[in-house]
């Protein structure tokens, strides 16, 4: 194998776990967002919700911006053709994401208008995490390009029902995630709400994960010999169990775990059916755009993989620091 | 910002992935962490965490903006001054020298040019909101304090940024001589060239009207009143930026540059004097200063990209050619009044909750 190939596969397990992390850390944020009415029932409650968020997200989401960057450094081609052809949907994400980031900022600093920004974060954390997903399905799915690696078709295209699926799925997973950090950050009557939202979404996770292995299974050829994707299987399996389990036992932090664990099976299928394509042509496999056919020099991929070896474990450091210095149960003065 | 590279500039992000995007990477990796993780327990962790991991998250965050700001200059500057590649067979651009494309040769001025007047605006941020208190007499001595900093910072920068945006001037003749040209509405290479205070250029006649001084451009060159300046006409037409836009936009930063080193001056001599506090007129100008610095800072910007066009990689790709293949103007049009709709909403959200905080005051 050429030095290279090793590089390019370096690099999209890098971005791999970037996305991932992005998914557990961000998808915890946007999972409480996109709750706050059905599990906050009065101003307190969502005080305290948002402010079990309010602390991280924005270190959250770097891993997006990160990971964006990362696939522009590794894969420009991929980067390029994804983000020019779905280009009303980004553009969708973009507005979802800033009206997510500002609203929990103007809630606590304009009170009269306090009911509007809880929605704009509410509208604005679904809509992002949906669009997530239906992305990410489409370019493992496959859409149209020509051969100039140009996107060939519209918006309308991305909406079919296995990246559909796909979206609901990220959605799925995302307000468990959301539900079970809840359960982590709060007490009392709020906390046996986010129990039974968890009860609720464990149901929901897992007929969603169902019906994603099985398409998943006929969709892709070949998938069913590959032991990632029933690794994948397993670690889903896994933590949907542990968590019915846990919610039983009124465990305040395993389900946190549990969800990710979920979470991260259902990546590992994702990624199983994708590699080595970054976006899968659907109209003729030989215009697919993969890690070998899509990626930067072999000099730049060296730089950047001294960059993120010696940066991502120091990032990872001191992000474990400050969430431990804000671990337990959220507290009234945690506030803005 | 790092979205529309993708989206709008598809093929400039074809073209440039060896090279830019490792810098937008580098910035997350090195800078955004760091910053982002530790803003949040600068505004939560207040009483999570001792006084003084309180103030080295402070420290961190402003080390990370600082971090931040760098990669940022060494991406817009390797687009103005490119090092370190080469153009292969296919018309791709490919590394050659990580080194050179970070350390290419405008970055260390305009770098220091950026921060110094990042800081410029933070200090008369500070010193305006401070002004407002003492001239009320609110907020005792945290006030006092505050103006007292905020004075300090303001005599300095814009001093230290004279010197900086001399030294960028003399980069920019020498790197980029259209763009220069273009500030001062230079178009006939000569000896002596002026340097206008004020003016206007009718780019159809070739020609510009103001007030001037004979020879101080040629002078502030390399201190030589018969130093040669290039003039527009000695490149291709087609390789000239909007000249009148660029020479208001440079002079709108430049203007407010000089009268900030005048009054940051005046504020330091009365602070020395033992006037400032009582100096009920200079303390009244104070809070209208604020929007100044983020002006120079639009027009400094739009000094330097448009004063780069018709390029996006100064001398490599055109403008023209960068932009996304299958987005269609109509897209691209949604998206700028999208965009702009939004950015208003934010804008007044701002104004309208600073001034707020302003008046509610920091917490005794």
């Amino acid at each position: 194998m050429e030095t290279i190939q090793n590089f390019q596969i370096l690099w999209y397990a890098l971005i791999f776990v970037l996305l991932l992390g992005y998914s557990l850390l961000d998808g915890f944020d946007l999972g409480v967002g996109s709750l706050l009415p059905f599990l906050g029932r009065d101003r307190e409650e969502r005080d305290t919700l948002i402010h079990s968020i309010g602390p991280v997200w924005d270190g959250n989401e770097v891993w997006l911006i990160t990971g964006g960057g990362a696939l522009f450094a590794a894969f420009p081609q991929a980067y390029a053709t994804a983000f020019s052809g779905f280009y009303v949907a980004m553009m969708l994400v973009l507005f979802a994401l800033i009206f997510r980031a500002v609203s929990m900022e103007f809630r606590a600093h304009d009170p009269a208008r306090a009911g509007l920004w809880e929605k704009a974060l509410v509208a604005g954390s679904a809509v992002a995490t949906l669009l997530f997903g239906v992305a990410l399905g489409n370019v493992i799915y496959g859409v149209p390009l020509d051969p100039r690696m140009e996107y060939t078709g519209d918006f309308l295209t991305l909406l079919r029902p296995v990246p559909l699926l796909f979206g609901l799925t990220g959605l799925a997973a995302v307000l468990l995630q959301g539900a079970a950090w809840a359960v982590m950050k709060t007490e009392g009557a709020l906390q046996q709400r986010a129990f039974r939202a968890v009860r609720v979404l464990l149901w929901i996770n897992a007929a969603v994960a169902i019906l994603y292995f099985i398409v998943m299974a006929a969709a892709f050829p070949g998938l069913t010999d590959r032991p990632l994707f029933y690794a994948g299987a397993l670690l889903t399996l896994l933590g949907l169990v542990g968590l019915f389990f846990s919610v039983r036992r009124q465990n305040d932090v395993a389900p946190f775990w549990e969800s990710s664990c979920s979470f991260i099976g259902l990546w590992l299928a994702a990624g199983a059916a994708q590699f080595p394509n970054l976006i899968k042509a659907s109209n003729d496999p030989r215009l697919s755009l993969t890690i070998f056919n899509s990626s930067t020099g072999l000099h730049t991929l060296q730089v950047m993989s001294v960059i993120a070896l010696i940066g991502m474990p120091i990032v990872i450091g001191y992000t474990v620091f400050v969430y431990r210095i804000f671990k337990g149960k959220t507290r009234p003065s945690d506030a803005y | 910002m790092e979205f529309s590279f993708g989206t709008n500039w598809s093929n400039y992000a074809r073209a440039v992935g060896d090279i830019f995007g490792p810098l937008l990477a580098a910035e997350g990796v090195i800078a955004f962490f760091l910053e982002s993780v530790f803003v949040g327990v600068l505004i939560f962790g207040r009483n999570r965490v001792s006084p003084r991991m309180y103030w080295l998250s402070a420290l961190l965050v402003f080390i990370g903006g600082h971090l931040s700001a760098f990669w940022i200059i060494v991406a817009n500057s390797w687009m103005q001054t490119p090092a370190g590649y080469t153009v292969d067979a296919a018309g791709r651009i490919a590394l050659t020298s990580f080194a050179d494309a970070v350390f290419n040769p405008s970055m260390p001025v305009r770098f220091i040019h950026t921060v110094l007047a990042a800081w410029m605006t933070g200090a008369v941020m500070v010193a305006g909101i401070a002004g407002y208190y003492v001239r009320k007499g609110l907020h005792g001595q945290t006030a006092r304090t505050m103006l007292t900093i905020g004075i300090v910072l303001f005599a300095l920068t814009p001093v230290l940024q004279l010197g900086a945006g001399h030294m960028h001037a003399i980069e920019v003749i020498n790197m980029q001589p259209e763009k220069a040209a273009a500030l001062e509405g230079h178009f006939v290479t000569s000896r002596g060239a002026p340097l206008y205070a004020l003016g206007w250029v009718d780019t159809a006649r070739e020609t510009t009207y103001g007030i001037y001084v004979p020879k101080l451009l040629s002078f502030l060159y390399n201190f030589d009143f018969n130093s040669e300046i290039k003039g527009l006409r000695d490149f291709p037409k087609a390789h000239w930026p909007p000249v009148n836009l660029v020479f208001q936009a440079y002079h709108v930063m430049v203007g407010i540059g000089m009268l900030a080193i005048a009054l940051g001056l005046l504020g330091a001599f009365l602070l020395v004097t033992g006037r400032l506090y009582r100096a009920r007129g200079y303390l009244f100008i104070l809070p209208f200063l604020i929007p100044l610095p983020h002006l120079a800072h639009e027009t400094g910007w739009m000094t330097a990209e448009i004063g780069r066009q018709p390029w996006i990689i100064y001398g490599l790709m055109k403008t023209a050619d960068a932009s996304s293949v299958v987005v269609s103007a109509g897209n691209v049009l949604f998206s700028l009044v999208m965009f702009s709709l939004i950015y208003l909403l934010l804008f007044v959200m701002f104004v309208t909750l600073c001034v707020k905080l302003v008046k509610q005051g920091p917490a005794s």
